[in-house]
């Protein structure tokens, strides 16, 4: 038996051999109109690691019934309730049972059949302070590298971030993937330019042209929405084009070989380098593919992420709910500006007091102590953003994943 | 330390690695270049002379195309050069959007 570098000996161990970080108890909406109660329901229990997410939209959509699936059965989530107007249209005893199918406590409150407002938020509570009660006696167990799912974004990007943040998260990549840990990069929106260099590293010739694929696909998506994915602040800090965005995004991948192309939902079935394909597939429909970073960092979660490492420039604010976000920061300016938001000043490296590789080897023993239960500084400052939107994909086919057969 | 970074032997452009005030000079190949108006960190500047049409190269990668000639220690961003790919969306003083094409 092959002997992988230990990670935690707080993890809990999940019925589908999974592991996670974090025991969350999730309250979901599904649909807007059952929002608010069920804001009402988890905002009692905010400091005791109860989360908040959902969907708005009332018309079904296979995409986002796949995303709330894999979230409400994500190793970091240990109990659900689901909470329901009544009349929307999504599927939610389909989502009660594949969360029942796993063995977690779960729920459903539907507020038409509770008597309405007041009364289901009363329900709630009272259901969320028992699943508290039992995730308190969980069994920990210990979870080596190999079991550990790493995503990455960055959010905020100025002219600093590809020099500091993002080539230090792609060293700390190229630590864990040599530890069989599972790393998932993503948007494929901020990878356009850098398609050549790209299917250089795929580990086969055939996922090559799939990443190639993949690129092609983001750029006409954006080109007919007429808009890249780059905002005005980034033209603040320096950044010039979508392109040159791409390769300072790019450069958080590090340089290992690039183990295959997964899709929101997919999760990594070895240790190894994913690109996280987010641009729906098909006719544009639905409009921007995220239409922010906390869509990205879903889907991410979505796959597997026990954690994200998230690199700033401008200084983003944000967390999420079910996995924890380690901000670096890639701007010395912006650290001192924000410095209660930030986990890791990789900023230091433009100023001549750290290397690449110093901050890289920061992030990686920083995740160590996340998994161990230290809380990122958006965990602490209460960030649970979260946002979720209609899109449509294929699935993916075996030559997306070669080394798993 | 420098503040201006040759981030890729082949590139035609620096970073600044601070923000550098209006004036401020900068030795780019031998040459003494004063700042025309204050830059931020992460802005670039020519590291030569840059035709028009000519790609620029950052990270030894081109990150779009020349729209001016560009003299050497000048600012290059928004007002002389263009994406090969997608425009650039700005906001003006946060009141209009303005496309860069």
């Amino acid at each position: 038996m092959t002997h992988y570098p230990p990670l935690t000996n707080k993890a809990v161990l999940r019925s589908d051999g999974r592991k996670g970080i974090r025991n969350v108890v999730a309250v979901v909406y599904l649909v807007e109109c059952a929002h608010h109660v069920a804001r009402e329901v988890q905002s009692a229990f905010r400091e005791q690691g109860v989360h908040l997410l959902g969907f708005s939209g009332c018309y079904p959509n296979e995409y986002s019934f796949r995303m709330l699936r894999s979230l409400c059965t994500h190793p970091n989530v240990g109990a659900v309730l689901l909470v329901s107007l009544g009349c929307e249209g999504f599927n939610r005893k389909g989502l009660l049972e594949a969360i029942h199918e796993t063995g977690r406590p779960a729920d459903l409150l539907v507020i038409q059949q509770t008597g309405g407002t007041r009364s289901t938020i009363q329900a709630g509570r009272n259901w969320v302070q028992n699943a508290i009660k039992e995730l308190e006696s969980a069994p920990l167990t210990s979870m080596s590298m190999n079991e550990l799912v790493v995503g990455t974004v960055c959010g905020g990007s100025d002219g600093t971030s590809g020099i500091t943040a993002n080539p230090a998260i792609g060293r700390a990549f190229d630590r864990l993937v040599t530890e069989k840990a599972s790393c998932i990069f993503e948007e494929t929106g901020e990878l356009i330019g850098c398609e050549q260099i790209m299917v250089s590293r795929a580990v086969t010739p055939e996922l090559g042209e799939i990443l190639n694929d993949s690129v092609a696909k983001a750029a006409r998506y954006y080109s007919i929405l007429g808009h890249g994915s780059f905002a005005p602040g980034n033209a603040d800090g320096g950044l010039t084009t979508q392109e040159e965005k791409s390769m300072g995004a790019y450069s958080k991948s590090g340089s290992s070989a690039i183990s295959g192309l997964i899709k929101p939902g997919d999760i990594p079935r070895m240790g190894g380098l994913y690109l996280l394909d987010v641009v729906p597939d098909g006719d544009v429909r639905f409009g921007f593919p995220n239409i922010n970073d906390n869509a990205e960092i879903a889907e991410l979660i979505a796959c597997g992420s026990h954690v994200i490492l998230f690199a700033t420039g401008r200084g983003s604010v944000v967390g999420s709910a079910i996995s924890p976000v380690i901000k670096v920061c890639a701007n010395p300016e912006t650290f001192r500006n924000l410095p209660e938001d930030m986990d890791v000043n990789a900023g230091r490296i433009l100023e001549g007091l750290a290397s690449l590789d110093e901050v890289g080897d920061e992030i990686h023993h920083l995740i160590t102590r996340i998994a161990d239960g230290h809380r990122t500084a958006s965990e602490s400052l209460g960030h649970q953003e979260f946002v979720l939107g209609y899109k449509s994909f294929e699935p993916i086919g075996p030559t997306c994943h070669p080394t798993y057969q | 330390m420098q503040p201006a970074i040759r981030l890729s032997p082949t590139d035609n452009i620096l970073v600044l690695a601070r923000s550098l005030n209006a004036g401020e000079e900068v030795l780019i190949g031998g040459v003494v270049h004063a700042m025309n108006t204050p830059l931020g960190l992460g802005h670039k500047i020519a590291a030569h002379k840059i035709a028009a049409g000519e790609k620029i190269l950052k990270y030894g990668a081109p990150i779009g195309s020349a729209t001016a000639e560009i003299q050497p220690g000048e600012h290059v961003h928004l007002h002389n050069m263009k994406s090969d790919y997608l425009p650039t969306f700005t906001l003006d003083e946060g009141h209009e959007f303005h496309k860069h094409a």
